[in-house]
């Protein structure tokens, strides 16, 4: 059929036009190519949305591929699927993903931090999994700065407003800051779900004739171009992009929650698909060629808030909490009565065609009556006919010097100095208790939570939900990411990523599975942004196969970089995802008894390097990241993995921002008790009380158990018996450093205090 | 005795009241909002989460519910009748426990261990609690509780006060307020006693597996209740 120019399609546009839709001029010819003609204004708004680095992954996924994405637990790989898909045993699968909302958040953090949580939980149930836990990753400019804490508010407020009307508790995250996220702050949201194997809801269409819904919320102007504009870099222009960022009702996406599990067990869906970035027309493309079939839409059925909404608006718009579903024909009834139910929009707006002789499917869109759209689903979506760059990288400069730092020339820390360096660090935003945040977070809701009554390095989530009952077994998951490390070597810092997320999974006594990732990074056409991208996804994907967690899926966020601040700190975002089999191997990072003995497990070292303390109290910004070696690391989660199957710890706590200083005071106040250690001559007592090299965890000892531990620990681990547990107070080399009330004062309210 | 917990579009602890009923070797039905039948329970339970979003105010819509024309009259009828959070937030709605919810002081929501010191000596829920301070989780944004004089003057002459926040040594302090509360009321009860309004969610201090029991304890006193 012919597409003209018309009050509908309007006039067809120029290389101009595609230009500042985001298309570059290759592009569009390579379109013209595509249809066999020129695209009106409705096709390029598709092309440009669905082949936006946001939904194609142009820049990436060259480097994507590389990573591995083969386990025998793995169910679906990534990519295939919404969502990452493992197998957890008893006919069980966990879905899992990671996802950003970094653009969105930049500009109004209440919404753009709700939506990302909304719209990660969608992923995880449009799959027909129910999700039990969520997580975020949250990184902020200078919290001196008023902006940094209005967006801090902000996106904790919506984030918080969010889930908990949702009623999928939020057990754990991360808060970070630094300067380099003055302008774009960083929002990543996780969720994690359970199915039973054999009841994942796929994301396809296929069977011609088979009906078409749009389910949920009334679409309207909200979100159009949202994809595109996360795929550019933060200007002063970006405020101007306002009708960009969607809103959420956490209300509706309960609702519609319920009612996705309910049709999804009738077994009638053929496939579904939540809509988040580039809405109606991601969905119907993205399932229509896994299908290898074509859908012919007629848009003026789709339930519309606001009149007047033009082909283009309706196909892109990124309105919130709807879902795209196709069921068998003739089960209509069935999809009205439970959508009816729970009183909401479910509205058949098409159906499935044949595809072509060509094997490829159709869309076609229409509009009062009128053809408005007709392009090949293939070529739209990546892994057919979306582009695939390389692109130009090159190290930067910075790196060389990073590499020329030397501790020699950072003065060790005096005595009477110590006292005022763990001030510093117990309330320094990077350290201190993130209670300000996550008491805004429902984390019980589900009654599941197993860390509320018994802190740990990860949070561990017990498996039960209405469909599936109640497991022995638990998740136990966590993100994690030390972005200053990322940036001072990208190889080195991802692969710390993986490692410290590993161990804090081990030390809370769980198995590492998988791994979800979000890589955050500024604008893929600088080569020095590229080669921190290259390397970060090299560092992780020798990790992750030296860990046997390959990497499921997540997201791909660039241009988080502004004209004023640049590209922020290269973030790969590592979600982990673990098990614990066996409940009785649950481990807690707080001291218990009084005389029981504190180890360091792992090697103490001279190394300073990129520890918060060089960094915030030195003052010292370019230094190379920490130190890191694999074997080692391996050799002490085992170690941990051993002892805890032995029961013969009673604390476990790994060893990260602010070092061993900062581990301790953690698991003295958890526990409401205090320590009292020495220092190692051999050692730099800066380096040795607050460097952040890798591969190290405190754990305490009952005295009886003393000597199955050091004769374990003989075999071939290396370590430091510090010191005991005490009653309360921090004493080092005989000095009371801190009393508990002062660090527990400094650690608890810091953050609230800035707050306040 | 059988007991029913009411889901409204928006509730999302009601599962969590089923699952610790269940656990404590209960009868529980779930009661859909639209349905008219309460299913020969003898107990209702209004559970917590953010009833047709709480959009208005909270409770406000769901106290017009269908399913609450039942609810009240079993109620009315001397009924045991049960809100916990967004329950109780619809019981005050519906004035069948005295006062009103407002926003927590500090204008955030508050999700975490509190600690609470039962009251009422001659009500169903506390007469039996003779600890001084039970740990109870709070997940609020709106349940500072507050009345005017005289109601205060009614609900403390009539032993109508449930429960007040306290420190873990059962002090109830101004420390220990963690949502601004008048006298630090975290629960009330009606003047006939028989239906009861709480913040705090005992539910999710029920199963050893999550390590605090407290919330059983509580819930373990409605079993003791005397059916008419």
């Amino acid at each position: 059929m012919e597409i003209t120019e018309s009050p509908n399609v309007g006039p067809l546009p120029t290389v101009e036009t595609a230009r500042k839709l985001g298309v570059l001029p290759e592009e569009f010819d390579r379109i013209g190519q595509i249809l066999g003609r020129q695209p009106n204004f409705t096709e390029l708004s598709i092309f440009s949305v669905m082949w936006s680095e946001h939904c194609s992954y142009k820049n990436s996924i060259v480097w994507l591929k590389t990573l591995p994405r083969d386990s025998d637990r793995m169910l679906a790989k990534a990519g295939e699927e919404n969502a990452g898909l493992v197998d957890i045993g008893d006919g069980l699968a966990c879905s899992f993903k990671i996802e950003s909302h970094n653009h969105p958040s930049a500009l109004e953090p209440y919404q753009g931090a709700a939506t990302g949580v909304g719209g990660i939980n969608r992923d995880i149930f449009t799959m027909g999994a129910r999700p039990i836990a969520q997580l975020n990753s949250l990184r902020f400019g200078d919290l001196n700065l008023p902006k940094t804490r209005r967006l801090l508010r902000g996106v904790v407020k919506g984030i918080g407003d969010y889930g908990n009307a949702f009623g999928i508790p939020t057990v754990g995250g991360e808060l970070y800051f630094d300067e380099s996220y003055n302008t774009n702050p960083l929002v990543n949201a996780f969720s994690a779900g359970i199915v039973e194997v054999g009841k994942v809801a796929k994301a396809t269409s296929y069977g011609v004739g088979n009906p078409v819904f749009i389910v949920g919320s009334a679409t309207g102007k909200d979100g159009i171009h949202g994809a595109t504009f996360a795929s550019e870099d933060i200007s002063d222009k970006s405020t101007e992009k306002l009708p960009a960022v969607q809103v959420g009702d956490p209300f509706m996406e309960k609702l519609l929650l319920e009612a996705t599990l309910e049709i999804i067990a009738t077994g009638y869906v053929i496939g579904i698909q939540d809509m988040g970035a580039a809405g109606i027309i991601c969905s119907t493309s993205e399932m229509s060629a896994k299908g290898e079939h074509g859908m012919i839409i007629d848009l003026d059925k789709v339930p519309m808030r606001q009149p007047n909404m033009q082909p283009f608006e309706i196909l892109l718009s990124e309105s919130q909490e709807r879902m795209l579903v196709v069921i068998e024909k003739g089960k209509e009834d069935v999809i009205n009565q439970i959508f009816d139910k729970w009183d909401l929009n479910c509205a058949q707006i098409g159906e499935v065609t044949a595809p072509g002789p060509d094997g490829v499917g159709r869309l076609h869109f229409y509009r009062h009556g009128e053809l408005v759209a007709d392009v090949p689903a293939h070529d739209l979506v990546l892994g057919g006919g979306a582009p695939q760059y390389h692109r130009e990288y090159r190290e930067p400069a910075y790196i060389k010097e990073f590499e020329q730092f030397d501790a020699d020339d950072v003065d060790d820390v005096e005595t009477d100095e110590i006292a005022d360096v763990a001030r510093h660090l117990l309330s320094h935003p990077n350290i201190c208790s993130r209670r300000w945040v996550y008491e805004q977070y429902d984390s019980m809701v589900g009654t599941a939570n197993r860390s509320t009554n018994a802190p740990s390095d990860a949070a561990v989530v017990r498996i039960k939900t209405p469909e599936v009952g109640l497991s022995n077994k638990s998740i136990v998951i966590t993100v994690d990411c030390n972005s200053r490390y990322v940036n001072a070597n990208p190889r080195r810092g991802a692969m710390i990523a993986v490692a410290e997320a590993a161990r804090n999974i081990v030390c809370s006594g769980g198995e590492p599975l998988a791994v979800t990732n979000n890589l955050n990074f500024g604008n893929p056409y600088v080569p020095e942004v590229y080669w921190q991208f290259v390397e970060a996804v090299q560092g992780m994907g020798e990790a992750c196969r030296r860990f046997s967690t390959p990497v499921t899926g997540g997201n791909v966020s660039f241009y988080n970089q502004s004209s004023d601040d640049g590209p922020v700190f290269p973030t790969p975002t590592i979600g982990m995802l673990g098990l614990m089999e066996d409940p009785s191997h649950q481990m807690t990072l707080n001291f218990k008894a009084e005389g029981d003995w504190i180890y360091l497990l792992g090697p103490p070292t001279d190394d300073i390097a990129s520890s918060e303390y060089l960094y915030s109290y030195r003052k010292v910004k370019a230094s190379p990241a920490p130190l890191f070696d694999f074997e080692t690391e391996w050799r002490v989660q085992e170690a941990i993995k051993t002892m805890i199957r032995h029961g013969w710890i009673k604390s476990a706590h790994d060893v990260s921002d602010g070092g061993l200083f900062v581990a301790l005071a953690e698991s003295a106040m958890a526990g409401n008790k205090g320590f009292q250690i020495d220092t190692v001559d051999r050692y730099r007592t800066d380096a040795f009380l607050f460097g952040e090299s890798q591969s190290r965890v405190v754990i305490t000892v009952s005295p009886d158990k003393l000597h199955e531990v050091e004769g374990y620990f003989n075999e071939g681990q290396t370590f430091v018996r510090l010191g005991v547990v005490t009653a309360a107070d921090f004493v080092i080399n005989d000095q009371t450093i801190l009393t508990s009330a002062e660090a527990k004062d400094l650690y608890d309210n810091s953050l609230g205090r800035i707050m306040a | 005795m059988k007991f029913g917990v009411v889901v409204f579009p928006g509730s999302n602890c009601d599962q969590d009241a089923v699952d610790t009923l269940e656990l404590m070797g209960q009868h529980v039905v779930k009661l859909w909002h639209k349905d008219h039948d309460l299913q020969g329970s003898d107990f209702i339970i209004l559970p917590g989460g953010f009833s047709y979003g709480d959009y208005l105010r909270t409770g406000a819509v769901a106290r017009f519910s269908p399913i609450m024309n039942e609810v009240i009259a079993h109620a009315n009828r001397g009924g045991y009748l049960l809100g916990i959070c967004n329950g109780f937030q619809i019981l005050a709605e519906a004035r069948l426990v005295p006062g009103v919810l407002l926003r927590n002081t500090n204008q955030q929501y508050i999700c975490k261990n509190v600690h609470l010191a039962p009251q009422s000596r001659d009500a169903l829920l506390t007469a039996g609690l003779d600890k001084p301070a039970y740990k109870i989780p709070i997940a609020h944004g709106e349940g500072r509780y507050f009345a005017d004089a005289d109601t205060l003057k009614r609900l403390n002459d009539n032993g109508q006060v449930l429960f007040r926040y306290c420190n873990e040594a059962g002090e109830i302090t101004d420390a220990a307020n963690c949502n601004g509360s008048v006298e630090n009321i975290a629960g009330v009860t009606n003047e006939t006693k028989n239906v009861f309004g709480m913040m705090p969610h005992p539910e999710r201090a029920a199963d050893p597996a999550l390590g605090n029991t407290d919330g059983r304890l509580i819930l373990e006193q409605a079993l003791k209740a005397v059916l008419v």
